[in-house]
């Protein structure tokens, strides 16, 4: 039942948030050369949630980094949403990413001077939004997200839980077509790792959408759709959760 | 995003703080040295600056400044009088004289003699008094800050009697001078008074004062006297430079002031510059995240200079404040008087702030802009 790494035989029918062929990083160069990524092909489809699973210092966190153009690759191609971007210009790359992409990362990365509603609407304030019209935006998906109470106050004065919803709702204010999660749930005990992946699945989730979840925590591979499980930089198993977490379980 | 950039920047209060303090403290130093600086180097020159009526001083050649004095003898009047272009030429008078204060101290001061005549050479301002009571046996007038010292927690008044040189002494007007170099208690009296008090007798000229007559310039005049009478005759304002020269290059005062200046500007940009480094630093993971989601880099560069501006606005702001309220507290001792802050100065200085925290912010954005966007993916 598992997949060889062919990315053309997943999910052919659903349309593609993002491909990566024959994607090589490195960092370094002579002997200090370290190859992180050694030929990664993968395609994630749109309107699905994907997770990318694998031991500590695999590739995954610099795969989603490549991914979402915040690394450039040594060799290969990205394509995002249909577009190359390894040939984009650096400016317009920049314009791309902050229109489709949205993150949630494992420190949550909330700034401290702002509270909770205008951390959430800094994704639209950077496109251009005025600070009161993107917390109006913002506030509704806090709302949404169960934080109406806790809008005004400052990330140290809310926990791990409602801090992950802050960052949520400041991946998705801007409405973005992929949203990429790094660690979501590593700072959360169980209960509220499943609350805020049961949030992610509810809010982020879409047809044209997909979500892409980099994560070590087992305990939620059942919110997956497709798991890629990576090793030394290579994927090295890609396919429907239901068929991939059984294996993953017995290794 | 500069409203955000702001909210950052005033998050860290102690941090905000550091960064306003230190640009103030350079802001002050600067507006509080240079001005007292500016106001010795006017003391130097300020028995000239007291007399506008006259715009030719003559003098000995060997004349450097106010305070080294080679006596004319009487006779040079009548020859600088007789110099075509001159309007009239006065015999000005200057000494030392000790005196006794009213507590009982004894006290350096200038004593100057003017014009019997005319009372040519006596400040413009007369605070109190009548100067026609100058003619009168031992009358003095004296300024208004050598009062307060002569006669200390005592109100400015008339007809008080001093000892000048051992010798009686009535003050008969009380003017408003500026402070000298050496001493801030200045008497004036007659000329022919002033010899009096000095014991000394013909020949004692100081100064002659001489008015051009406005058909040729000072300037003109003045090389007329030196070639008629090879005495060093200078319009006022060449004196009054010659004078502050000779203390700009005889005095260790500039390199003094200039290296506590410079020690300024050095703490400042230290300060500030490792403090905004630290507030990027310690906001880069923020800044990367900005970046991540779409900020492009110029943005970025605009947030850290409006950050910058605001500290620089804010710690030039409080620093130029305390300089004047320095100025204006220390004003009211007589020790300080003629000491203020001009406002080229505040100019100055304000280009000096704005270059510590150009160059704090410079050094920050060299971080910011080659900040990894890929490290919020790290924990």
């Amino acid at each position: 039942m598992t997949q060889k790494p062919d990315a053309r035989r997943i999910a052919p029918q659903e349309g593609s948030a993002v491909v990566c062929r024959d994607v090589f990083k490195h960092f370094g160069s002579g002997q200090a050369r370290v190859d992180v990524l050694r030929g990664v092909d993968l395609e994630v489809p749109l309107g699905r949630t994907t997770f990318l699973v694998g031991p500590s210092g695999c590739g995954k966190t610099t795969l989603i980094s490549v991914m979402a153009g915040l690394l450039t690759s040594s060799q290969g191609n990205v394509e995002l949403l249909g577009e190359d971007i390894t040939k984009m210009w650096k400016g317009r790359l920049v314009d791309f990413r902050s229109r489709n992409l949205g993150f949630i990362f494992q420190q949550f990365n909330l700034i401290p001077a702002l509270t909770a509603s205008e951390n959430a609407a800094v994704s639209l304030v950077v496109q251009g939004y005025t600070l009161a019209s993107a917390k109006r935006i913002s506030n509704q998906l806090l709302d949404k997200l169960g934080m109406a109470k806790n809008r005004d106050r400052y990330p140290n004065q809310l926990s791990g839980g409602q801090q992950q919803r802050v960052a949520i709702a400041r991946a998705l204010a801007h409405n973005p077509r992929i949203v990429i999660c790094d660690e979501p749930t590593a700072s959360l005990d169980a209960e509220a790792g499943h609350v805020v992946m049961q949030l992610l699945k509810d809010v982020a989730s879409g047809p044209d959408r997909a979500v892409i979840v980099v994560t070590h925590d087992s305990r939620i591979y059942s919110f997956a759709d497709f798991i890629a499980s990576m090793l030394d930089g290579k994927i090295l198993e890609y396919g429907p959760s239901e068929v991939l977490i059984p294996l993953l379980k017995q290794s | 995003m500069l409203l955000i950039a702001l909210k950052m920047l005033f998050y860290d209060k102690a941090k905000f703080l550091g960064l306003v303090l230190g640009v103030a403290f350079s802001t002050l130093l600067i507006n509080q040295q240079m001005g007292i600086f500016l106001g010795l180097l006017n003391r130097a020159g300020a028995i000239i600056a007291d007399i506008p009526e006259a715009d030719i001083w003559v003098m000995d050649p060997g004349v450097k400044n106010l305070d080294t004095i080679f006596p004319l003898r009487d006779t040079e009047l009548g020859r600088v009088r007789g110099v075509d272009g001159v309007k009239w030429a006065v015999p000005l008078f200057k000494s030392v004289a000790t005196i006794r204060t009213n507590n009982g101290s004894l006290e350096s001061s200038t004593l100057i003699g003017i014009d019997d005549a005319s009372l040519i050479g006596l400040p413009q301002t007369i605070v109190m008094g009548d100067v026609r009571d100058l003619k009168r046996p031992d009358a003095v007038a004296i300024g208004k800050d050598g009062f307060s010292k002569v006669w200390r927690d005592e109100e400015p008044a008339l007809w008080k009697t001093v000892e000048l040189n051992d010798r009686r002494a009535v003050v008969v007007a009380i003017v408003k001078d500026s402070p000298k170099f050496t001493s801030s208690i200045t008497f004036f009296t007659r000329y022919s008074q002033a010899l009096q008090y000095t014991n000394n007798g013909r020949n004692q000229m100081s100064f002659i004062l001489a008015k051009s007559d406005g058909v040729k310039s000072a300037e003109e005049v003045a090389k007329e006297i030196r070639k008629r009478t090879g005495l060093l005759a200078l319009t006022s304002q060449a004196y009054r430079d010659k004078a502050i020269q000779y203390v700009v290059d005889n005095t260790g005062i500039p390199v003094s002031f200039g290296t506590v200046i410079a020690l300024g500007v050095i703490v400042g940009i230290s300060v500030v510059a490792l403090m905004f480094n630290l507030f990027v630093l310690e906001n880069l993971r923020h800044f990367a995240v900005l970046k991540a989601i779409g900020t492009r880099n110029r943005r970025l560069v605009c947030m850290v200079f409006v950050q910058s501006l605001v500290v620089g606005f804010v710690g030039y702001s409080v620093g130029l404040c305390g300089a004047a309220c320095f100025f204006e507290f220390a004003g009211r001792n007589p020790n300080f008087t003629g000491f203020f802050l001009p406002w080229q100065i505040a100019i100055i200085s304000g280009g000096v702030a704005a270059g510590i925290i150009s160059l704090a912010s410079l050094l920050a954005m060299r971080r910011l802009l080659f900040v990894d966007s890929g490290l919020v993916f790290r924990g």
